[in-house]
């Protein structure tokens, strides 16, 4: 399965969990994203488990409100009376070669800096569906964001079986000791490019690391991994000023102080908003990435 | 007596009157000129009332100036009368039902826009192909609206503001937009007034006050109020029309664009394609009630339905709303009702929620271009030569401008960075060196034979 088929299956089992059957459990709504996520919200905090949909993340702040103000805060303000954590909200994020201004950015880091929600975004169809699954069960509003280059890019053995992906756990997929290499999303794939060639021009052994949960995130397994590294490069698409390298750096410099051997590299989208025909001069492509390994390990 | 005088007589109150008028309406078609009397009935209410003594008893809650009281218990029911009607001018076949409503257009201006009406189907089907073509990366074709565009383009100023969605292609060719302007945007060249930075068919021209598009839907409304606000206060004379899809009035940004526009008294045209879809979803899933139009009233606001396919209708429509929001300083809702032929845009294959059947129909027996052209054969201002030689002088012209567009290099690497501010702050400016440094370093890795240079 690709990622869009593994998340169509994720989907299914989720329909078929449930015994109530009929056409008002999938359905078009009017167009409005405030409304979808407040429909949402509402459905959930009534007990229903609610899946909205947004179709772009570039369109998903008419929702600001309703997520920032109401979903993220719904059993705080209560004091625990209510919630509304049976709501995943899934949205397609990202580059796409084409997508400009408003269907390609990367919104992780305006939700990153919202205590209530969680964050997700899988690197593949394997981790969408258990990712997805643990999102729609989990007691607590998610964000699922779904790179959507990657909807029909890679195939993958996923199983056809329930199986969820624990949230808030980053997943070491390379191991090394020179230099620890973190990012999440399409990004995990332009990183794993940059290890390789790491290895094989610079000698460089890099420990490869996806976050997977943006909120709350896993500082023990990348913390733990720079005290190995003494290194660490993250990068993003999102804007670097702001962008969640930047969480990632200031407490890895508070923990890890004294194992660092370099600057802490961060490589990202430029501080401009996403530009369609300058897309190849903006992403952190494997070049921008492997210059700044160059500059972290020659410093 | 008929039924209607009867009840006038008997208004005890405009409520009653109004509740047992619209009850009647569907039985007595040939009310349907009715409403403004109708109107007139209910404005009337205060003094007609005066003789029944509880009636005096006015409500004095500060949320209503215009109503009164009843004991009577009963809900008002949109299920009640009629829809707003769809005014026309011609029929399907073009002809023209009332001479007094025939806009009289020239020849030559008839001409004119009938070319650029077909210039503009012509500029849809190549650049659709060659987006299927892989050379530009999007796309979105104007068929079947084209009359909603000419017609309302026709009937302002130039010097009135355009807020559009994205579907507006004919307003700026009407006002002057070249081939050559449209390519450059699609092919984001250097040529490209928005310097290559937004997807195809997001156009924008300060000349010819059309303010740049924006993908984000609806967000163009509630700013085309205070748009228009600013002009009203300038003492310009001058409107703002604002362009939207049904499926856009759903969004949050669309009740305050109108509820703004009508508290604010601001000169706009609020002017609604209501093309029967939102890319899949149909109308029957996006709205209850009496469409767009049925929603002026609720904010205090004039509104009108016209046939979008009739290209006079909508002249003319948007004539007299344009005197209305600059005379009266009013904003004024008007829905256009058509329907979209093509796919959405590239990204989308309708045959998957809609028959080709129904498009058909659209496409063969309603076309606001067929219309027209059937109308001006009708006075022997256009023939089947003309139309030859048009069809390829058009697609010459379409494909010269293509051509050049193509060829045409990308905008400098600078442009990614400038504009973000009116100035370049120092942290961005770092950026961009250490861009293009990178680029330097690199020079096998990055396209930048297809850019101009940084100057
Ligand atoms: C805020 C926002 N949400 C969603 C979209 C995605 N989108 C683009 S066009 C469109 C349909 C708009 O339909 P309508 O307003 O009826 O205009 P039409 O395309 O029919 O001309 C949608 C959902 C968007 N551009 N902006």
């Amino acid at each position: 399965m690709n990622l869009f088929q593994s998340l169509t299956n994720a989907m299914d089992t989720i329909l078929d969990s449930d015994p109530t059957a009929g056409k008002d459990r999938v359905f078009n709504t009017p167009l409005s994203e405030q409304g979808i996520v407040g429909f949402g919200i509402g459905m959930a905090a009534a007990g229903a488990t609610a899946i909205a949909e947004i179709q772009f993340a570039d369109y998903i702040f008419p929702a600001f409100d309703q997520l920032v103000n109401e979903g993220a805060k719904f059993r705080y303000r209560s004091g625990n009376l209510f919630n509304c954590g049976s709501l995943t909200v899934r949205t397609p994020c990202g580059a796409v070669g084409h997508g400009a201004h408003y269907h390609s950015q990367s919104v992780e880091s305006f939700f990153a800096h919202v205590p209530g929600l969680k964050v997700v975004i899988p690197r593949g169809p394997i981790q969408a569906k258990g990712l997805f699954l643990s999102s729609v069960r989990d007691k607590n509003p998610v964000i699922f964001l779904e790179p959507k280059i990657l909807y029909r890019q890679a195939v993958e053995e996923v199983p056809v079986r329930d199986y969820e992906i624990p949230l808030s756990e980053a997943e070491i997929l390379e191991e090394g000791s020179d230099v620890t290499v973190v990012g999440w999303g399409t990004q995990v794939h332009v990183l794993r490019d940059v290890c390789k060639m790491a290895k094989d021009q610079l000698g460089v052994s890099c420990e490869l690391i996806d976050l997977q949960t943006i909120l709350p995130w896993d500082e023990d397994t990348i913390i733990k991994s720079v005290m190995k590294t003494g290194r660490l490069l993250i990068a993003h698409e999102a804007p670097i000023t702001g962008g969640f390298a930047a969480e990632i750096s200031s407490t890895v410099q508070e923990h890890c102080f004294l194992a660092l051997e370099a600057p802490i590299q961060r490589v990202c989208g430029w501080d401009t908003p996403f530009p369609h025909i300058f897309e190849p001069f903006y992403l952190p492509d494997k070049w921008r990435c492997f210059e700044a390994m160059k500059k972290l390990t020659s410093y | 007596m008929s039924r209607l005088s009867q009840e006038r007589k008997m208004a005890a109150s405009t409520w009653l009157v109004r509740a047992a008028f619209l009850r009647s309406r569907g039985k007595l078609s040939h009310l349907r000129t009715l409403p403004n009397a109708f109107k007139a009935l209910r404005l009337s209410s205060s003094s007609s009332d005066a003789g029944a003594g509880r009636h005096q008893d006015k409500p004095r809650y500060p949320g209503i100036s215009n109503s009164y009281f009843t004991e009577k218990l009963e809900f008002d029911d949109p299920d009640d009368g009629e829809a707003i009607p769809v005014y026309r001018v011609m029929d399907r076949n073009g002809k023209v039902f009332d001479e007094a409503h025939d806009p009289k257009l020239s020849k030559e201006t008839l001409q004119d826009m009938y070319k650029k009406m077909t210039l503009l189907n012509t500029m849809d089907r190549i650049l659709y192909e060659s987006q299927r073509q892989g050379r530009i990366s999007f796309y979105m074709t104007n068929y079947g609206e084209e009359g909603t565009h000419f017609g309302s383009a026709a009937g302002l100023l130039p010097e009135d503001v355009v807020l559009g969605q994205y579907r507006e292609a004919g307003v700026l060719l009407w006002r002057g937009f070249t081939l050559d302007q449209c390519m450059n945007q699609c092919y984001a060249n250097q040529f490209d007034l928005g310097k290559g930075r937004q997807m195809p068919v997001h156009y924008g021209s300060k000349d010819l006050n059309f303010v740049t598009i924006s993908s984000t839907l609806a967000t163009q409304m509630p700013q085309a109020s205070g748009y228009g606000y600013a002009l009203k206060r300038a003492g310009t004379g001058n409107c703002v029309i604002c362009y939207f899809g049904e499926g856009a009035a759903s969004e949050g940004d669309a009740h305050a664009a109108f509820n703004f526009a009508a508290t604010l008294d601001a000169p706009v045209i609020f002017f609604c394609r209501n093309n029967g879809y939102a890319i899949s979803t149909p109308t029957s899933d996006q709205y209850r009630g009496d469409g767009i139009a049925g929603r002026g009233r609720g904010y205090g606001m004039k509104a009108i339905r016209v046939d979008g396919n009739d290209v006079f209708a909508v002249y003319n429509v948007t004539k007299a709303a344009r005197e209305i929001a600059v005379n009266q300083s009013k904003p004024v809702m008007v829905e256009a009702m058509t329907y979209r032929i093509g796919h959405h845009s590239t990204s989308d294959d309708s045959s998957v929620y809609r028959s080709l059947k129904e498009v058909n129909y659209w496409d063969k027996e309603d076309h606001p271009i067929g219309r027209l052209r059937q109308y001006m054969e009708s006075k022997n201002w256009w023939d089947n030569e003309l139309e030859e030689e048009w069809k390829r002088d058009a697609r010459q012209q379409v494909m010269a401008a293509f051509a050049k567009a193509e060829k045409a290099l990308k905008p400098p690497v600078k442009d990614m960075f400038t504009d973000v501010y009116d100035t370049l702050p120092s942290r961005l400016e770092k950026q961009y060196h250490e861009c293009v440094d990178h680029i330097a370093k690199y020079p096998h890795e990055y396209p930048t034979e297809l850019y101009a240079q940084d100057k």
